[in-house]
């Protein structure tokens, strides 16, 4: 790149307006990362395949590392920082994947939660079929998925007012 | 940080085709699934870049004044499936799209992009050809309309003048009153994978719902581009329905097919399952068009 362009770019971090000169080169993940130090957010593939650097973006489930940061302009953008309570307390879906033991590593976990937010926030109950597929778009390397699949399961029933069954 | 030697954000869709025509070299980016890993790949590093993303004007499906489905070339794959309009009319084609990559990138990817990159595979590309459906592109001459099997010209080219962007994808009223229609991807996972082919079969039936009146079938990855076979759809028309028509139609397939050996599947393969999933696919068209087998 011959000379550097940058912009400046106005949105929503975790609740928070903010104003940042971006270099227009940077994806999202880079934005986040090192703005913001909001290192939940992984760099796994860096292609959109793995999933680890998944945020919500208007409350939708994106991979921040295809997503150009200019892009964010205005925009709402979640990342598992903002799921904390004021005092630090875990968020629903956080305890559960505590609860579950479905993190080892816990490099994909940021990732997953946010997914699995996405999913609890529709307040749709899913089958057990398609909450495997609107999963799938995460790797996970210790767990063998049975756990995280377990902790969003319960946590669709808890947010639903539903008895949980172990599955 | 992505190696990309300048970044054009459109302002409009007019603003889009005039930045293209400023710089030449330049290629669009629509949700960026494909262009952003192929710049991380190598593949379009260093290469300027017009960003089309922020024109929230060409994203949504509506209905026209002529009840044509219009859907924006910007609107995502989870919005398609999820659509009303779609579900109503066309919901094969949402299904058809939420076959693509995983969640996440059925939420950024869209149709638009899924078109203009000119590859068989695409998981929309097959379902559209099956609905005759039809390509609007605005340049710095204005609107044209083309058919989508035009739009494709070889692998991986497609249609688009210079300076031109596509503005539109419209399923026009006739091609889908009264079509039922079935998609089948076959891959070799769930989730994340490209189709080894890809096939989407629409009917429409007699008033008695015992003979086809009219069906169409498009592949993808049976050729270089998406492809109908219209020679099975010749066959089929004003047939009665039976099970030996739906085998007859899977062989009559086979003489429009041009698959290729690759890495992922073999030409002998391909042509298998081409022939099953005719099959299968027009026997579950006739069943969702409410016709008895």
């Amino acid at each position: 790149m011959s000379e550097k362009q940058y912009k400046l770019l106005t949105c929503t971090i975790n609740g928070k307006k903010t104003e940042t000169m971006v270099d227009v080169r940077a994806s999202l993940t880079d934005l986040l990362r090192n703005d913001y130090r909001l290192t939940s957010v992984k760099k796994g593939c860096e292609v959109g395949e793995c999933g680890a650097c998944t945020v919500l973006i208007d409350g939708e489930a994106y991979n921040s590392c295809i997503y150009l940061a200019v892009w964010a302009e205005g925009k709402r953008i979640t990342t598992t920082e903002g799921l904390l309570g004021p005092n630090g307390e875990l968020s629903d879906i956080q305890q559960a994947f505590v609860d579950e033991a479905a993190v080892q590593c816990g490099f994909c976990s940021p990732g997953f939660i946010m997914t699995a937010l996405e999913i609890l926030d529709s307040g749709v109950e899913y089958s057990d079929a398609e909450l495997r597929k609107l999963l799938s778009g995460h790797l996970c390397r210790c767990t063998g998925y049975e756990n995280i699949f377990k902790a969003v399961k319960k946590t669709m029933y808890k947010r639903l007012g539903k008895e949980w069954k172990d599955c | 940080m992505y190696d990309m030697k300048a970044l054009y954000e459109a302002k409009s869709v007019s603003h889009a085709c005039e930045l293209l025509i400023e710089h030449p070299q330049s290629q669009v980016i629509a949700g960026g699934s494909d262009v952003l890993v192929q710049m991380r790949e190598g593949k379009r590093a260093g290469k300027e870049l017009v960003s089309i993303y922020m024109l929230d004007e060409l994203r949504g499906v509506t209905l026209d004044e002529d009840q044509n489905i219009r859907i924006g070339s910007l609107t995502s794959f989870s919005h398609i499936t999820h659509d009303d309009i779609i579900q109503k009319y066309i919901p094969v084609l949402g299904e058809a799209v939420d076959m693509v990559g995983g969640p996440q990138i059925r939420n950024i990817g869209t149709i638009g992009g899924n078109t203009c990159n000119g590859v068989t595979s695409a998981d929309s590309a097959s379902t559209l050809f099956a609905w005759d459906a039809v390509v609007e592109l605005t340049g710095p001459e204005g609107v044209r309309r083309i058919p989508i099997s035009e739009f494709y010209i070889k692998a991986g080219k497609v249609d688009l003048r210079p300076g031109e962007i596509q503005t539109a994808i419209l399923i026009p009223e006739k091609a889908y009153k009264g079509y039922f229609g079935h998609y089948t991807k076959y891959a070799m996972r769930n989730a994340m994978d490209i189709a080894t082919l890809g096939c989407s079969v629409n009917v429409k039936l007699s008033t008695d719902k015992q003979t086809i009146e009219d069906a169409r079938i498009a592949y993808g990855v049976a050729g270089p581009i998406p492809m109908r076979t219209k020679t099975a759809e010749a066959f089929v028309k004003g047939k009665k329905i039976s099970k030996e028509l739906m085998k007859e139609f899977g062989e009559k397939v086979l003489e429009d097919v041009t698959p290729r050996d690759s890495w992922r599947a073999s030409k002998a393969f391909r042509c298998h399952i081409g022939e099953v999933m005719a099959e299968r696919g027009l026997e579950k068209a006739v069943k969702r068009a409410g016709g008895e087998i």
